[in-house]
């Protein structure tokens, strides 16, 4: 871990005196010197500076300088200032006792007649978090919301959301948040920007204010975003989203004049209007405008390509997103999307993808071409995921399967062990997808037999002879070889040669008769892992039962396989176009999963509206959890087959209940008056709905991950985690983090 | 929005820390250590742990973390942090370690004002320089109410990234346009992709507030800016003429822009409707716009390289390049790198012009041609001599690569045909123009 610093070199060294009780003292008496003679506080400028270097740097030895540095806050400098209110902030919760000192100053200095001391008090004072202080703000955050300088001004709107992440039921309780929702008037865009950010910001972190802006407010918001600097436009983009238009000739004349943002040079600015502008186009009904705003989203999409690789990279998992919602955003040449020699891996990893997604009839050639290029870099990661798109490819596009195996095979002919295990992985799903079609290129795949080392490719090859035992002249002897180490496998490979070996008693009864017994056994006697007891049983009996009707269940049809499975469910994909440019769509997944505290956003029903909420009718059926335990143990169960981003199963962490389903009011502007006798029932009902709708379909995704067992094993599972899998790279994987590490994190 | 800001150095020493919200505690600081720093698997640059957000952008010798707590904007958080780069290195030269470590003090005053409660603020570089300072950046201090009334004015205003009072005795603006030209070619000649990320970087020496105007030899601007249905749909609808009038457009001397951006200066709303580009510059040098174009590019270097590999221990090249623009023209700087196979032991080269040289660190042989006139074409042959490795594994042949950079011609063709300067003295202005295409991801494979 941290071992301490060494001493620097250069002019840095001199910062940084060398033991540690001397150093205080040191510093303490520099502070103090000077006297009368410094007119300019020259050295008590330098002892600070040293101070303020050493803050970060070592540990927490600066913080027995508190009382001497507040000493120093009074003195005319705005230098000085800047330098003890930047040690307050970082100190006063370790020593409240002694920041209070500072308090009269920072009341004193909110009266300052210099503007910049004003907003430079105030926002001082909002950081500490100290119950005093956040008390003594209240009075001169109110005066200072209507000071004449808009400075000030938009300093004091951010620090009413500052006040109520300290203390949210001091704020509810004064009218802050409705002064707040009355500068929305100021005349100042940079002020009103700020306010907007503030109020987002507050109604994220609380379960009792609903935030709603009408069509006026919401046009006056959008004719003064080219007054704004680009961090206001970004602000104000965010806070349209909480307007819901009434009408669809609105929401299509707002869209059009958000649209021209699309060329600024922010990508955030860019990113949050494409997330308002899809936004808007649920509830604009002519399909021909909606088509004209897709092909405005697509070239500033494209070209955030040119950005730094992190930027690029949010661009093209958005680009996943929006390819699902509105396909024809991304009617582009495929081969923007190709990879450059010197992409970073996770800007590949992600531009592979999006050529997945589409590669249609008409450009397989190419991307075959490609892909085949991608195959023999050396990234092995990268090499790995180029061979696996080529079998899905095999499975997505039927008329281009052949295509796809012959490069399959010329691939597996380079004998490099990574690319034949996953070859032989791809294969295995094709087989699965096309029965009785490729089979002749089995004896290709089987001569590569020993270089397979990895669980899911020998999985994969086994199951291959298991299917095949009739077709393969030795199948028996090529099974008996894996089972002589049968329990040194893992169990995804103890899985497979259970079922290969009962495949091949029933299609060669002659060759199986001896082994099948023996794995039998071993699978229900000699192993812990209850599946695979379970599965050993299950066959057993099968066959000790009715071996006819085994053979009908073992080698019978299997459902289907497809290449999409990476596609989200209507439910997350609605969401997530919600969240455009946020970080949940960097991993995709339904929002609760990765942000749990994160207040859930719907399409809010209006007659504008094109098509309703989704109602999907498996929800109905699914939220029979007593309402009461919803929350807690939906939260727990619904992760259980993705534990890998969200922690879980830490007995001491509590689990953050999702928020309660929030009522909106019908009035518009902003208040905690949560209830007021306008809403309408229905707005309450149909909140509630969504929020248990909600709860219902995450827990069908996480059956449906579980539910996956047959045949082939792991396979079927592996594949729904694709876009698991894909993500390995910002996943967090408890197993690399290291023991100790990992118990401390679960606590975050 | 953004919970903390944290510096580190390579080491993993954690040399800034500034929390903006009380869920930024002091050992995120040792978790994104343990977790990025020190853990080689980690190569995105988000990472969600239970509840913490870590986003990290590498720069030089430091890492700069983001700290978030909820679904915040991630593009938000890239840009400012980007943005941050920019500002240390306009205010220390360059932001790396060292400037960090010499610059305690600043940084967390430049945090403080830059970002409140984890929100960005006026990130303008101009309007900063007014009233937060270092012995290098010396401004108007800001201790007299008057003077702080004209910076809090000027930061919130809507010209936050210009002073009113700027004055010069000769007015000057420059404009620079840059180009990178990337080529993907497979092996068989065919070209995989051609476009061209273009930048316009303006210096504006202006005195006063000046009305801008420029103009380019825009497709769209030029056909009388009559994009269909009156002008409200802009590049999207019109993509269908686009198909049927491709050669009379190239005669006729105009390009395509597939697309454009802007600097905050420039009005937005005035380009949608008439593609007129319009704008009060920032003082001093800015990336006025960026484009990017796909249409009829023009490609300075034709390469044909021919690669044999002869047995397990020879390789055999052959690589001829072509300048394509006219004699008039020379490129500078021109840079081919061929890759050589790991196992190589030892290079021969010949070149008709310029040297090659074999780097091993890299596997290259790199040839360097320091000037190169346009409509020439150059050879090179070499041979390499391999080791016999007992592990043999086929060589991934990565793809040939090339820089350059060419003044007086663009890829795309883009000219810019004027930059007109209003302002209400009325002074009369030089303009400058250069033009320049750089080799952005040229790569040839073989």
């Amino acid at each position: 871990m941290f071992i301490g610093f060494a001493p620097y070199a250069g002019t840095y060294s001199s910062l940084f005196p060398q033991s540690r009780q001397g150093k205080v003292a040191e510093l303490r008496q520099e502070l103090s010197s000077g006297g009368k003679k410094d007119k300019n506080y020259s050295a008590k400028k330098i002892a600070l500076k040293k101070i303020v270097a050493n803050m970060t740097m070592s540990n927490n030895d600066m913080v027995a300088l508190f009382p001497d540095v507040i000493d120093c806050m009074n003195l005319s400098s705005l230098e000085i200032k800047k330098m003890c209110f930047l040690f307050l902030v970082n100190y006063s919760r370790m020593k409240p006792d002694v920041a209070l000192k500072a308090l009269p100053i920072l009341v004193h200095d909110m009266e300052d007649t210099n503007p910049l001391v004003r907003a430079l008090a105030l926002r001082t004072i909002a950081y500490v978090h100290v119950r005093e202080f956040v008390e003594a703000t209240f009075q001169p955050l109110k005066r200072l919301m209507q000071d004449n300088d808009p400075y000030v001004r938009k300093t004091a709107a951010f620090c009413v959301a500052k006040l109520y992440e300290h203390d949210k039921k001091m704020v509810e309780n004064s009218d802050l948040i409705d002064r707040l929702n009355r500068m929305l008037k100021d005349e100042n865009p940079t002020v009103v920007s700020s306010v907007l950010a503030s109020l987002v910001d507050i109604w994220g972190r609380s379960e009792s204010i609903s935030l709603t802006i009408d069509y006026v407010s919401a046009s006056k918001l959008v004719s003064i975003l080219a007054d704004c600097s680009e961090w206001g436009q970004t602000y104000i983009l965010e806070a349209l989203m909480s307007y819901v238009p009434q009408d669809t000739a609105e929401a299509l004349l707002l869209a059009e004049r958000i649209a021209p943002r699309l060329s600024h040079s922010n990508s955030a600015v860019v990113l949050t209007s494409c997330r308002v502008i899809l936004y808007l186009m649920n509830y604009i009904a002519d399909e021909k405008h909606i088509t004209s705003l897709c092909k405005k989203m697509s070239p500033p999409l494209v070209t955030l390509l040119s950005k730094p690789p992190e930027v690029q990279y949010l661009a093209l998992r958005n680009a996943i997103l929006i390819l699902q919602k509105r396909p024809e955003v991304l009617r582009n040449d495929i081969r923007v999307f190709f990879c450059n020699y010197n992409d970073l891996i996770y800007v590949k990893v992600t531009k592979l993808e999006l050529m997945f997604m589409l590669t249609t009839k008409e450009n397989i050639s190419v991307v075959l071409a490609e892909l085949r290029e991608y195959a023999t870099e050396i990234d092995v990661h990268f090499v790995r995921k180029a061979v696996r798109a080529i079998g899905k490819l095999a499975i997505k596009i039927e008329s281009a399967a052949r295509q796809c195996i012959d490069t399959l095979l010329e691939l597996v002919d380079a004998k490099i062990p990574y690319i034949v295990q996953e070859a032989t992985v791809v294969i295995r799903n094709i087989f699965r997808k096309y029965p009785n079609q490729y089979e002749s290129i089995i004896g290709h795949v089987i001569q590569n037999i020993d270089d397979l080392d990895e669980p899911e490719a020998k999985a994969a090859i086994i199951w291959i002879i298991g299917q095949y035992a009739d077709r393969i002249e030795n199948s028996d002897g090529l099974l008996q070889d894996y089972l002589a180490t049968f329990h040194d496998e893992t169990i995804e490979v103890q899985l497979a040669l259970l079922t290969a070996t009962v495949k091949l008693f029933i299609q060669r009864p002659t060759k199986g008769q001896q082994i099948v017994p023996e794995v039998l056994k071993w699978c229900t006697e000699e192993t812990d892992d209850p599946d695979l007891r379970d599965r050993g049983y299950m066959y057993w009996r099968l066959l000790s039962t009715d071996p006819a009707s085994a053979k009908e269940v073992v080698m019978g049809q299997k459902p289907p396989i497809t290449a999409e499975s990476e596609k989200l469910d209507p439910r997350t994909l609605e969401e997530l176009c919600l969240n455009v440019g946020t970080l949940a769509t960097v991993y995709l997944k339904p929002i609760h999963q990765v942000f749990r505290a994160a207040r859930p956003r719907r399409l809010q029903p209006s007659p504008a509206l094109q098509r309703p909420p989704l109602e999907d009718g498996t929800a109905g059926m699914l939220d029979y959890n007593p309402p009461s335990a919803t929350a807690g143990a939906a939260g727990n169960t619904s992760n259980s087959g993705l534990a890998t981003i969200v922690t879980t199963g830490n007995p001491i962490s509590p689990i953050n209940p999702a928020p309660p389903p929030n009522f909106p009011v019908a009035a518009p502007g902003t208040g905690p008056n949560a209830a007021t006798g306008q809403t309408s029932m229905n707005d309450a009902v149909n909140a509630a709905d969504s929020y248990f709708s909600g709860v219902g379909s995450q827990q069908m995704a996480s059956m449906d991950l579980g539910g996956r067992d047959d045949g082939i094993g792991n396979g079927g599972a592996q594949q729904m985690q694709y876009v698991v899998t894909q993500n390995q790279q910002q996943v967090y994987q408890p197993h690399l983090a290291g023991g100790a590490a990992t118990g401390e994190l679960l606590l975050l | 929005m953004l919970s903390g800001i944290l510096i580190f150095n390579q080491k993993g020493e954690n040399l800034i820390f500034r929390a903006f919200r009380s869920d930024c505690r002091p050992r995120l600081a040792d978790i994104f250590r343990i977790q990025v720093i020190s853990n080689p698997q980690v190569r995105s640059p988000i990472l969600t742990l239970g509840s913490t957000t870590f986003s990290h952008v590498k720069h030089e010798n430091i890492y700069l973390v983001a700290v978030t707590k909820s679904n915040a904007n991630a593009a938000l958080i890239f840009e400012f942090m980007y943005r941050f780069i920019m500002l240390g290195k306009s205010y220390f030269g360059k932001f790396d370690e060292e400037a960090v470590k010499n610059n305690f003090v600043l940084i967390y005053e430049l945090l403080d004002e830059i970002l409140d409660f984890g929100y960005p603020q006026n990130t303008e570089t101009d309007t900063l320089k007014m009233y937060i300072t270092t012995e290098g950046v010396k401004s108007v201090i800001a201790n007299s109410p008057t003077d702080s009334s004209r910076i809090t004015q000027q930061a919130t205003g809507a010209l936050s990234w210009r002073r009113s009072d700027i004055k010069y005795r000769k007015n000057e603006a420059f404009v620079d346009v840059i180009e990178d030209v990337n080529l993907l070619m497979s092996a068989t000649g065919t070209v995989l992709r051609a476009d061209v990320n273009g930048q316009i970087i303006m210096r504006a020496y202006l005195t006063g507030t000046p009305e801008c105007k420029f103009g380019l030899n825009d497709r769209l601007l030029l056909d009388g800016g009559a994009p269909v249905s009156g002008g409200k749909n802009g590049a999207g609808n019109s993509s269908g003429a686009m198909a049927t009038s491709k050669a009379t457009r190239a005669a006729a001397g105009s390009v395509t822009l597939e697309d454009c951006q802007f600097h905050q200066c420039v009005k937005l709303g005035r380009f949608d409707a008439d593609r007129i580009i319009s704008f009060v510059p920032p003082d001093g040098e800015f990336e006025l716009m960026r484009y990017r174009a796909t249409e009829n590019v023009n490609l300075p270097f034709k390469v044909h390289p021919i690669v044999r590999e002869i047995g397990t221990t020879k390789v055999e090249y052959s690589v001829a390049i072509k300048a394509n623009y006219s004699a008039k023209l020379f490129a500078t700087n021109v840079v081919i790198r061929i890759p050589t196979p790991l196992n190589t032991a030892k290079t021969t080269e010949r070149t008709s012009q310029g040297r090659a040289k074999y780097e091993p660190e890299h596997n290259n042989i790199v040839w360097k041609i320091p000037r190169f006139s346009g409509q020439s074409e150059y050879v090179l042959t070499a041979e390499a001599t391999l080791t016999s490795m007992t592990h043999q594994k086929a060589w991934s042949r990565p793809p040939l690569s090339l820089s350059f950079s060419l003044l007086m011609f663009t890829s795309s063709g883009l000219l810019v045909r004027y930059l007109k300067v209003f302002e209400k003295s009325n002074y009369s202005s030089v303009k400058w123009v250069r033009y320049m295409t750089r080799a952005g991801s040229y790569e040839i494979r073989f």
